[in-house]
């Protein structure tokens, strides 16, 4: 009895959760990868949903879709709540590890102005590196403990590293290698992809209902969705990365989250970066 | 009268039986459920309702409550099957919705 109420529950929760975001859904896409097909068709379909906000203005999330809410951020970017992450990370990007080593050793142009080329497929490795996970590499080769990928230094490190790269467009390339394409694809299906008890995918949100509310969130067009983080976030009463946006997208819809820099989780970011190409970086950014 | 004292005894001691859930009752339970759940984790699509029953069951258990320990365990297992339906339908149903 018990078992067909739990069956009954879900099955209803599922089909109020189809019939809500159904509306908009675009249409079905073809099998083959085609990253540049796809690029043309996600900007397309995000500058004809919103004729009147400019191109850049895509990166400012969901102040770009709301007046009110546009006006309370101009507000508070006059004292931005990240400035101290900003600070920090400056510190911290310029303090030697205990090797005598900096953190600018590990990247190119010492690490400055670098944001918007992550993440990147490495064709050593086989796999998409994202500017947290590069962080934490270069930590540990130099005999440093890793930090956590979802707020507090990871976040103070990237902030800083964005805010180096602030008005550089997105620049990020997908090799004509099977083992990138294959990457790219999965990130594509992870975004597409409905999950969790409430049965919504990222797309739910960010492609079908940007602009729209969902409670008395605004939520943002997947389109540059990217190019603010890290971000200090109202709601989370501090900053977080991007590892931590993805794994509180995945809570907030009531599936267990993925390990931060999950190679799911860094092949969703290769992908919508992607999306992002050309777009300017204005990370870090603020958020409800 | 006497038939119907005997059949509400035979009712009363019939559901009393199907009540009183044992200890193994809610091993085998658990390990079905828990045996769903690791299945999907393994299409990386668990829920977390799922983990809240599961963790809910083993704490009826642990307070020797078995009844409710078996059917938290049911409801967790139920909930693990459903999360694989949604991969399973997922590993092709997300092209419809992707932008072309």
């Amino acid at each position: 009895m018990r078992i067909s109420r739990a069956i009954a529950s879900v099955v209803v929760t599922m089909m109020i959760a189809a019939l809500v975001v159904a509306g908009a859904r675009p249409a079905a896409a073809a099998d083959t990868i085609d990253p540049d097909a796809d690029f043309k068709a996600f900007r397309a379909y995000f500058t004809k949903l919103f004729p009147n906000v400019p191109l850049n203005d895509f990166v400012n999330g969901p102040y770009s879709m709301d007046a009110e809410l546009r006006k309370q951020w101009e507000a508070i970017d006059d004292f931005p709540p990240y400035d101290f992450a900003i600070d920090r990370g400056k510190q911290m990007f310029a303090t030697a590890f205990k090797n005598g080593k900096t953190y600018g050793d590990c990247f190119p142009e010492k690490g400055i102005g670098i944001r918007q080329n992550y993440p990147y497929f490495d064709d050593k490795t086989g796999e998409v590196i994202t500017l947290e996970l590069e962080l934490n590499r270069c930590r540990e080769a130099n005999g440093e403990e890793p930090y956590s990928y979802v707020k507090d230094e990871m976040a103070s490190l990237t902030a800083y590293m964005a805010f180096t790269s602030r008005g550089k467009p997105f620049d990020i390339k997908i090799p004509n290698d099977p083992r990138a394409l294959a990457a790219y694809q999965k990130g594509a299906e992870y975004f597409y992809a409905r999950r969790g008890q409430l049965n919504f995918s990222c797309a739910s949100c960010h492609v079908q209902n940007p602009g729209n509310h969902i409670r008395t969130e605004v939520l943002a067009p997947a389109l540059g969705i990217v190019a603010a983080m890290p971000i200090y976030r109202s709601e989370w009463s501090g900053m977080g990365t991007m590892s931590r946006r993805l794994v509180t997208c995945n809570s907030q819809v009531r599936g267990v989250p993925l390990k931060p820099q999950d190679e799911l989780y860094r092949d969703v970011e290769y992908y919508l970066s992607y999306m992002s190409n050309g777009l300017p970086v204005s990370g870090p950014g603020t958020r409800p | 009268m006497r038939a119907w004292i005997c059949l509400a005894a035979t009712l009363f001691c019939a559901g009393a039986a199907q009540a009183a859930s044992t200890e193994a009752d809610f091993k085998t339970a658990l390990a079905a459920a828990e045996a769903a759940e690791q299945d999907a984790g393994a299409l990386k699509n668990q829920w977390i309702p799922t983990e809240q029953a599961l963790a809910a069951a083993k704490k009826a258990a642990a307070a020797g409550d078995f009844d409710a320990a078996v059917a938290q365990a049911k409801e967790a297992e139920a909930l693990a099957k459903a999360s694989i339906a949604q991969a399973k339908e997922e590993q092709s149903a997300w092209r419809a919705g992707v932008i072309r």
